[in-house]
């Protein structure tokens, strides 16, 4: 794994070096800046396939014939591609969420729980308010999936500002009890009438998001989720208070001298990365599963974590990585099924893909000082 | 009748504190090496699970332990290497090579697992309980002390020796200095990445031999997330027990009680409690341990911070 990653870099070195003359100019630099933020993430994702590859030849298994299959279990029709936008729509709201409070240097690690908990609060509304027209049953539920993510998540900063308890720690803990919660709730008092499976009972048909080219499952979630990014970017890099947030997760010192509340922007973080989290939730139960059941996520809220990372922590980058992580977890179930490759293959994947890609963020900072200064 | 049930649960109790401890210990005293360093990895997680796997996997193949136990050390040594070569030498962010390897761990173990075992009835042999003569009868402590595993006594070993690393040898001294004062340790003489190495790689083969306690000692096989979370809980240790291997013991233990609690209070019938406020247990009790030592921490300075000479 380690070789492969110092291969690639003697690459990035020269693009460095080639460029560096002109850093004087404004131009050349830009191209550079575009070069990197795209170059790097593909060049992060060649390495983890090449990597992964190795680790399924090993395993007895053909890699070539295994990606093709991925390849074409994403990609390969109309039907595949849906599939793989409905996977990469929670990811894609989380991914952006979790931007925020990357940027805000908070490590929430807890977006598992958040949209378990957005989750739970929309197929609640869902089921028992369900004889509220549409028009206003899709934004209230909309809204208290919102609430239950960001409730969850700020207690998690609220336990940081007020106790100094680590959020990583505490955000992984929540996720525990968010799961562990929801197995009691979909057994216990919110099991369906029936009560044969451990599940809740459908939401109200009038609670359910628009499905718009049957016969597929796509619903309207993956242009809420595209909305959600812009929204997202928009806040980060056009308003003062999305300011705050980057200047804290820079330099929290530098922040409280010019005055910015650092506290505050840490729940405010927490806050909208929990609710992006728990949107993610809602709509999962609106537009796909009508329902709430065990392990009612598979993992996207850590997927989503390299969703952000592969793009920067750029919410408009998120875009293009939650479809492609999407593309990765729905053509991995094509995989397993056509080539016997186990789904979980996917986490490693992904742990490659982060690795790659922090790597060669180290090297972009190091050679981007050099040249500036 | 109720209480006196209660009562008869306690020997077990205690004997299943200490059982479930064991993981906790080892892998918190290892973390204690790394963070006092000055690198916080919070991959011990993924580490763990492939222990957990690798010694399952060599036991069941070689049944034969001490190969299992070898085999473990080995991976927990090139793991901490690799988690080395990105935070110390290429100095990446340590909490996102630590989500990185988390993840890694889950796939990598469920992926070998599902390919090399999935519908076997794999069952390997496990660590021999000793059971001390006479004393081991004892009424309420003979269970608890005296007739458990190896790998749970050996902790009563692991702690006095890391804290004579720690605080009697060179090497424990220079240990500290790097993780209070990288650059002073530099001027004098220490290789801030050669100590830090070695303290990750500690942490990670203290970790993965807590994943192998887990299924060839704990029990006899291997489950897809069989950590179930201790590997982050063992973080929390760390910082409760003020990042020493005696705090790191005693946290542990604490955390141990949790667990056992939570377990045997499932296992009692005709409660009207659903097993899902047991089974939740250990995890408030993680946040609930962090929420009380407010202002009370003392990580070392350079914590998580890489070493620019």
């Amino acid at each position: 794994m380690a070789e492969k990653e110092s291969s690639a870099t003697p690459a990035v070195v020269q693009t460095a070096a080639e460029t560096s003359d002109h850093s004087l100019e404004r131009k050349p630099k830009r191209t550079r800046k575009i070069l990197w933020s795209v170059g790097a993430p593909i060049a992060a994702i060649l390495i983890a396939f090449l990597v992964s590859g190795i680790i399924l030849l090993l395993a007895g298994f053909d890699p070539v014939d295994a990606f093709g299959t991925l390849l074409e279990g994403s990609f390969g029709n109309l039907r595949v591609i849906t599939e793989v936008l409905l996977q990469a729509t929670p990811l894609i709201i989380i991914g952006a969420g979790l931007t925020v409070a990357f940027r805000a240097n908070i490590w929430n690690i807890g977006a598992e729980g958040q949209f378990y908990a957005g989750g739970v609060l929309a197929a609640v509304v869902g089921i028992y308010l369900g004889s509220l027209p549409a028009i206003i049953l899709v934004p209230l539920v909309l809204v208290v999936g919102i609430i239950g993510g960001a409730l969850w998540g700020m207690l998690a900063g609220w336990f940081k500002v007020r106790f100094g308890a680590s959020e990583i720690v505490t955000t992984i803990m929540l996720n525990y009890i968010a799961i562990i919660t929801t197995g009691y709730l979909v057994t216990g008092p919110l099991i369906e009438e029936a009560g044969k499976f451990p599940q809740t009972a459908q939401i109200s048909e009038a609670a359910r998001l628009y499905r718009f080219l049957p016969p597929t499952r796509l619903h309207i979630g993956i242009i809420i989720a595209i909305l959600v990014a812009v929204a997202i970017w928009v806040f980060l890099f056009k308003t003062s208070s999305g300011y705050a947030v980057r200047v804290v997760g820079h330099n929290p010192e530098t922040a409280r001298y010019a005055g910015i509340n650092v506290n505050r922007n840490i729940l405010l973080a927490m806050g909208i990365s929990g609710g992006a989290a728990g949107l993610a939730g809602a709509i999962q139960v609106m537009g796909l599963t009508f329902r709430l059941y065990q392990q009612f996520s598979p993992g996207y809220g850590f997927t989503a974590i390299a969703v952000a990372l592969l793009a920067n922590n750029n919410p408009l980058g998120v875009i293009f990585s939650g479809i492609l992580f999407g593309a990765l977890r729905s053509g991995s179930e094509v995989m397993q099924i056509s080539a016997g490759i186990p789904s979980v293959m996917v986490f490693t994947i992904q742990g490659l893909v982060i690795l790659s890609v922090v790597t060669f963020g180290v090297y972009r900072m190091k050679y981007a000082n050099r040249s500036g200064g | 009748m109720e209480s006196l049930a209660f009562l008869a649960l306690i020997p077990s109790l205690l004997a299943a504190t200490w059982r479930m401890a064991t993981p906790l210990i080892y892998a918190s005293v290892g973390e204690v090496f790394t963070e006092r360093t000055g690198v916080l990895n919070i991959g011990l997680e993924g580490i763990m699970l492939i222990g957990s796997f690798t010694a399952f996997a060599a036991v069941l193949y070689t049944d034969n332990l001490l190969i299992g136990i070898g085999a473990t050390i080995l991976v927990g040594i090139v793991a901490g290497l690799i988690f080395a070569i990105f935070t110390v030498t290429i100095k990446a962010n340590q909490i996102v090579v630590g989500v990185a390897f988390n993840l890694l761990g889950l796939g990598m173990t469920g992926f070998l697992f599902r390919t090399l075992f999935v519908g076997t009835q794999n069952a390997v042999r496990t660590v021999p309980v000793l059971n001390i003569p006479a004393i081991s009868d004892l009424p309420f402590l003979g269970e608890a002390f005296f007739r458990q595993n190896w790998m749970v006594y050996a902790t009563l070993i692991l702690i006095p020796l890391a804290s004579f690393v720690l605080y009697k040898m060179a090497f424990g001294l220079s240990v500290r200095s790097v993780g209070e004062h990288p650059k002073a340790a530099d001027t004098v003489g220490i290789s801030v990445p050669h100590i830090r190495y070695m303290g990750v790689i500690i942490g990670a083969t203290l970790t993965a031999i807590a994943g192998a306690y887990l299924t060839i000692a704990h029990t006899n096989q291997f489950v897809e997330g069989i950590t179930s979370g201790r590997g982050f809980i063992a973080l929390a240790v760390v910082v409760f027990g003020r990042w020493t291997p005696k705090g790191a013991f005693w946290a542990s233990i604490l955390f141990g009680f949790f667990f056992a609690l939570g377990l045997r209070l499932q296992a009692v019938a005709d409660l009207a409690i659903p097993y899902q406020a047991f089974q939740v247990l250990p995890y408030v009790a993680t946040i609930v341990v962090l929420l009380t030592l407010r202002g009370r921490t003392h990580a070392p300075k350079a914590l998580a911070v890489p070493y620019e000479p």
